[in-house]
């Protein structure tokens, strides 16, 4: 305890994200959380050493961000070389670049919800830390566990069917995909659908019959009123793929509509913080740090008018029952995820059964036409911009990347204060209660190696600091 | 029985060899199937045992001979593969690595690349000498065409090739030691040479991805080479 009674906690490392990262709480003279900060502790220099590079290179290259999300980069980084060679990709290309999109969906989904989140659910946020896992969660309830290792199976196994391989396919080219779909990997994908989309189904009832015990944490996890941003069709339906960007409030009230992806630069602001590598953006018309806004499934779920399949349709419409305005608990991402991975099954169904699937044109050749290119897509969480320039022999003097989880900065501090003024208390902490300081940023299933572009050890830390600085408190895993 | 004495016996490895009087110990060992490890040399090219991965023990003589350009001799006992050799072979193929930035999961050639697959076969699963990561050029001013420095390891096969298959000779070396690179013309863009001819031959021969087409993918850079032994030999009938 320091001479005037405020104490810093610091959860150190955070556990069960992907990446590394910090939180500290600053607690006040009676024990009370004043203020909590989200610190991302890596840094990689992607956009750096990119440079000189020839831009053929840059979907391979940039795929390497991550190794859970290697094909949203990919969608992303192949997007914007197209704009480069300024030529529209064959039908069948796009449509092949879709189904890898939604199995990269789907796997990601899959890991955050079962492997790093559902030990919350299912064994209890103050449950033994020691067996709160998915090894804990195998032996206790085995039919979860392997749901969630089929799910994700699944997903990796369409991923290495088009791509070659699971981590860094190469198969997605400037110009469309390498290779076309052969006839038994079609129905070899097709075959797998109905069992995952039987446990799809299953989890989203399992897990909206659980929500009820969960109505603190629902209130308190990240449960404030934010824009939304994030891509939709034409028609306002819900994709992955391409559209255009749409941003609500919380009202559920739509603030923009039809913006272009590539002038993102128009609307979306990026903000450094001192104690932190990832930088948070906002919404430039209203400032920073009143234009906080949140990307991914839930943002995705709020933001989208329909889903275009049968289930998720159905599911869409009970999630927007939920709140009568936009959904506002980060909780919820949970629930929002699990109604896209159902989504995604359905919507791979629909491509798959298309004839044109098998059609073997899937690339287009062309120089580059132009020295600059933005491509975007709806990662798993949330919306990735890769904006690339180069010089007149194809080689990229300037790379911009705007990571899904850096969209989130904002939130997810705000996130923490909440969490932690809610179940923190100084003078009797307890690991349940940073366990919910954890869970909160779990929600988001940030994916900090990627958000920093950065490197490091995975791990987390909640450091509780003094009011003069001094770190009176520490846990770490 | 002139021509008899035009053959040379020998033992490689302890097997008793015949040889043509004209032959490298490295051609007389692919013909009866010895595997030596090799990067600079070519078939229809010239050699220059720029290498040394084909360094070979001659008994008799306390110096390792390249097999590439060491022509066989009488009763000659050689040894291809012993574990001084194997050594110095890793040695070699580590240094190569650390020389350059060669980083092969993101490199057009990932898959086809000699250096790479010659690596593996060597099983080197490390490098045991610090990187140099030094700053390399990339060259993509040519129209269809691409040279990275970052992966080039001096075979020279690309100045052999231009020379002496396209008679253009664009490709030389400048600088010594670790300063040596391959330039075009000289030292100037590749896409301003005046005496480049486009033909593409030099890429194709390049056993790295240093040479690669333009717009290619990482792993997409495939070489063909079959095609050089036959030039070669078409061209010397036309000549006769």
């Amino acid at each position: 305890m320091s001479e005037n009674g405020k104490r810093t906690i610091v959860i150190d490392p955070v556990t069960r994200i992907e990446g590394h990262s910090k939180i500290t709480l600053h607690l006040n003279e009676q024990g009370r959380v004043e203020d909590a900060r989200f610190h991302v502790t890596q840094f990689r220099g992607f956009e750096k050493f990119c440079e000189g590079r020839p831009f053929s290179e840059m979907p391979a290259l940039m795929a390497r961000t991550c190794g859970i999300c290697p094909v949203s980069h990919l969608i992303a980084s192949s997007k914007a070389c197209d704009a480069l060679l300024a030529v529209r990709i064959p039908p069948t290309a796009e449509k092949l670049r879709r189904i890898f999109g939604l199995a990269q969906v789907l796997q990601s989904h899959a890991l955050s919800f079962f492997y790093l989140s559902s030990p919350d659910f299912l064994l209890g946020l103050d449950s033994d830390p020691a067996t709160r896992n998915l090894i804990g969660l195998a032996q206790v309830k085995p039919e979860i566990a392997r749901s969630g290792i089929r799910l994700r199976q699944f997903g990796q196994q369409i991923i290495e069917r088009l791509g070659g391989k699971r981590i860094h396919p190469a198969w997605m080219v400037p110009g469309g995909v390498s290779a076309p779909l052969s006839v038994a990997d079609r129905d070899a994908i097709l075959a797998g659908i109905p069992e995952v989309l039987a446990i799809a189904e299953s989890t989203l009832e399992w897990f909206k019959g659980s929500m009820e015990k969960f109505r603190e944490e629902i209130a308190s996890f990240g449960n404030f009123p934010t824009l939304f941003l994030g891509m939709v069709k034409d028609d306002g339906g819900l994709t992955f793929y391409d559209g255009k960007i749409r941003v609500i409030d919380a009202a559920g009230n739509t603030v923009e509509n039809g913006l272009d992806p590539a002038a993102y630069n128009d609307y979306i602001g990026e903000k450094v913080e001192p104690w932190s590598y990832l930088k948070s953006t906002y919404y430039k018309p209203r400032g920073y740090p009143d234009g906080i806004y949140r990307v991914g499934p839930l943002a995705r779920l709020n933001l989208a008018d329909r889903c275009g399949t049968p289930l998720a349709d159905q599911e869409l419409a009970e999630f927007h029952e939920l709140q009568r305005t936009a959904v506002l608990s980060s909780f919820h991402y949970h629930h929002a995820r699990l109604i896209e991975i159902l989504y995604c099954v359905e919507r791979m169904q629909q491509l798959l059964d298309d004839p044109d699937i098998l059609n073997k044109h899937v690339r287009a050749f062309a120089r580059p036409n132009c020295l600059e290119g933005v491509g975007v897509a709806e990662a798993p969480r949330g919306t990735l911009i890769h904006h690339y320039k180069i010089d007149e022999q194809g080689l990229i003097r300037w790379v911009n990347l705007i990571i899904a989880t850096g969209h989130n900065g904002l939130a997810m501090n705000r996130s923490i204060l909440q969490v932690a003024k809610h179940f923190v208390r100084g003078d009797r902490l307890k690991e349940g209660m940073l366990n919910r300081v954890e869970a909160v940023i779990r929600a988001y299933d940030p994916c900090l190696s990627c958000s920093t572009h950065a490197d490091g050890h995975m791990m987390l830390q909640v450091q509780v600091v003094a009011a003069d600085g001094e770190v009176v408190e520490e846990l770490r895993r | 029985m002139a021509k008899a004495a035009n053959i040379k016996t020998l033992k490689i490895d302890g097997r008793d060899v015949s040889a043509r009087q004209n032959e490298t110990i490295l051609e007389v060992a692919r013909e009866n199937g010895i595997f030596i490890p090799t990067l600079c040399t070519l078939k229809g090219l010239s050699n220059v045992g720029a290498c040394r991965l084909c360094l070979v023990e001659v008994k008799g003589t306390a110096r390792l001979q390249p097999a590439c350009v060491t022509r066989v001799e009488e009763a000659m006992e050689v040894t291809t593969n012993s574990e001084r050799l194997q050594g110095y072979r890793r040695a070699i193929l580590e240094l190569l690595f650390t020389e350059r930035n060669h980083v092969c999961a993101v490199c057009v050639s990932n898959g086809h690349c000699e250096l790479q697959s010659l690596a593996q076969k060597l099983e080197i699963t490390h490098v045991h000498f610090a990187y140099r990561y030094p700053e390399a050029e990339v060259d993509a001013s040519h129209e269809r065409f691409i040279v990275d420095h970052n992966r080039c390891i001096l075979c020279t096969r690309c100045v052999r090739v231009c020379e002496e298959i396209e008679g253009a000779h664009t490709w030389d070396v400048m600088g010594r030691g670790i300063d040596a690179k391959v330039i075009t013309d000289l030292n100037e863009p590749w896409g301003s040479s005046q005496t480049c001819t486009g033909c593409g031959k030099c890429v194709h021969v390049c056993p790295t991805g240093a040479l690669s087409e333009k717009g290619k993918s990482v792993a997409e850079m495939l070489k063909r080479r079959q095609f050089l032994p036959y030039l070669t030999q078409m061209r010397e009938e036309d000549r006769s």
